[in-house]
């Protein structure tokens, strides 16, 4: 399935990556070229194959729901484009 | 005395326990190297000089009291991709810029406790997704080794070229690296370097920042196997910081090097000859097997049959995590904020588009697609259906093999620019390491000899899960066998 300067418009909104126009065309055009060599995959027969989210074969452990970290305000905004008082500062965004 | 920068991370802890020379001494003998070679290598991205020489003199009093740990005062360097309190850390982005920690990853910590020492913050691609350093916020790392035959400037491969050319060009003792498809083999193989990338779940990835969850894995790129061993078991720990991180012992594997590998049983799977292989990559695997045959090994004729559909699979897979992973890049909280935009969509958007690069950019881009409504069953879930035929195709030769060998890459390092135009041709570097991170194995580099521009090639030993010790044991063997000495001519 082809990808055109649309769905490549669509998905980089979905990634919310801002993508101007004249980066669209060659940007599908890159897309399908990756994607055309992708498509091999349905060469391989994964009938009755269960899909394989992880290598780990332990499972997931669960801690003690207490808590174990906090009161540390100045390291969470430390690297914070902007902040005041405590809080992140961002631009208004109700429009 | 002899020039300490040339020493091996084993030798250097040796010298420095019988006190032959100080750890402030060999210390200050690496940010000497680094000074003069990094305005051409490009290895190291920020220097930690002061830190280095404080970490070191820390060292040389515990050394002094008898004291220390398994790694007191070696001057290592670290990927940039590891969170170092108080020390900043980009994984080569824009994004992030200026972004300093306030809290240091497991595996750092593990070598900090060890007493090891940190030079600095090494050089890679963009959040790790690269095969030649050119995607890097930070420009290219350069390769120390030159061919023969071009004085043209070579990749010293990718994501973890600092840490290769670091250790390469004697700019560190040893170095911190991360493999997601082949991000410490492949540097490795292209610069004369031992690099392992262990077990899924040894080493933590706690506060290493994240490409592909299910595929990240930390590692070392070192000198030799011997200290590849010593590095790899003061990184790995179990750590409840790290969901995914195994609750298993960290075997002292120093202690299968050297050990005979007769009777071991080492497969040769027939996929990995691809089209378009150089002759002397033919050539270097079956000198490869012709050594480990000499030693006493029997090798095994196999067939993973689903190789070929690896890296199709990950290139899925792995953007598809990232897409994930990388949403929190929202010039929010930290990263790069844009300014001047209209709206909250505008502000993500812009933000991103100046933060990330070109292929950062496109891989969230495959990842968004291959994630997004209508095609999530086709490509994301048939991927990881995939993923699991090649874990199979694994699991099925365990009974007949005890390793397996392969090269490590399809080529040479290859010069700067030459593979920047077809982001496929560059995928393509990951061929032969990509299987053991899907299926989430251990695989080592092993130099081995050099091709025609007398460029350094790579062997590849992967093997069972948690099964270190055996790819160690046959690294070693294969080491001997090769006896490869050779090392970049300084030039720079």
């Amino acid at each position: 399935m082809a990808i055109d300067a649309a769905t490549v418009r669509r998905v980089a909104h979905l990634a919310r990556i801002k993508t101007p126009e004249d980066r669209l065309e060659p940007l599908a055009a890159e897309l399908n070229g990756i994607l055309a060599w992708i498509e091999q995959l349905n060469e391989v027969d994964v009938t009755g194959v269960e899909p394989m989210t992880s290598n780990v074969a332990q499972p997931m452990r669960l801690r003690d729901d207490v808590v174990t970290d906090g009161n540390r305000v100045a390291d969470v905004l430390g690297n914070a484009p902007r902040s005041a008082d405590g809080f992140f500062v961002v631009p208004k965004v109700v429009e | 005395m002899s020039d300490l920068t040339k020493l091996t991370l084993k030798a250097a802890l040796d010298g420095l326990k019988a006190r032959d020379f100080s750890s402030e001494e060999i210390t200050r003998a690496f940010v000497a190297n680094i000074d003069a070679a990094n305005p051409r290598l490009n290895a190291y991205v920020v220097q930690t000089t002061d830190k280095a020489l404080a970490m070191a003199r820390a060292s040389d009093a515990r050394l002094a009291k008898g004291e220390g740990g398994a790694l007191e005062g070696a001057p290592l360097g670290i990927k940039d991709l590891f969170c170092t309190d108080g020390v900043q850390t980009t994984a080569g982005s824009n994004m992030l810029r200026g972004f300093v920690p306030p809290y240091e990853s497991t595996v750092t910590a593990n070598l900090w406790r060890d007493g090891a020492v940190m030079l600095g913050k090494l050089n890679m691609d963009e959040f790790a997704m690269g095969s030649s350093n050119e995607t890097s916020a930070f420009d290219p790392v350069v390769n120390p080794w030159k061919s023969t035959t071009s004085n043209a400037d070579l990749t010293p491969g990718g994501s973890s070229g600092g840490s290769a050319s670091a250790v390469a060009g004697d700019l560190c003792l040893a170095a911190t690296a991360s493999d997601t498809g082949g991000s410490i083999r492949q540097p490795a193989a292209f610069t004369g370097t031992v690099g392992i990338k262990p077990t899924y779940g040894r080493a933590s990835r706690f506060g290493m920042v994240a490409f592909a969850s299910s595929l990240d894995q930390a590692g070392p790129i070192t000198k030799t196997v011997e200290d590849a061993a010593i590095l790899l078991r003061s990184m790995c720990s179990h750590d409840p910081k790290d969901a995914t991180s195994l609750d298993v012992e960290t075997p002292d594997w120093t202690r299968s090097l050297g050990q005979s590998v007769k009777g071991l049983r080492i497969g040769v799977p027939k996929e990995y000859v691809v089209d378009g292989m150089p002759a002397e990559i033919q050539a270097l695997w079956d000198q490869g097997i012709a050594w480990l045959k000499a030693a006493g090994c029997e090798i095994v004729p196999i067939s993973l049959p689903h190789t070929k559909y690896a890296l199709p699979a990950y290139y899925i897979i792995a953007p598809a995590e990232a897409s994930s992973n990388l949403a929190r890049y929202d010039g929010m909280r930290f990263g790069h904020r844009a300014e001047g935009t209209t709206s909250l969509a505008d502000l993500y958007e812009t933000s991103r588009a100046e933060g990330f690069g070109k292929e950062v950019q496109r891989r969230l881009t495959i990842g968004a697609y291959v994630l997004s409504a209508g095609f999530y069953d086709a490509y994301y879930v048939r991927a990881l259906k995939v993923r699991r035929r090649i874990a199979m195709d694994f699991d099925a030769v365990w009974d007949k093999v005890d390793a397996i060998v392969t090269p490590s890459t399809p080529s040479a390092a290859f010069a700067l620019g030459d593979k920047q135009i077809d982001p496929l041709q560059m995928y393509l570097n990951d061929i032969f390491t990509v299987t053991a991170n899907l299926a989430g194995l251990p695989g080592i580099s092993v130099p081995a000899g050099v091709d025609k521009g007398g460029l350094p090639l790579g062997l590849q030993v992967i093997g069972k899960a948690l099964d270190e010790a055996t790819v160690f044991q046959v690294a070693s063997a294969l080491e001997d066998a090769a006896g490869f000495v050779a090392k970049p001519e300084k030039w720079w």
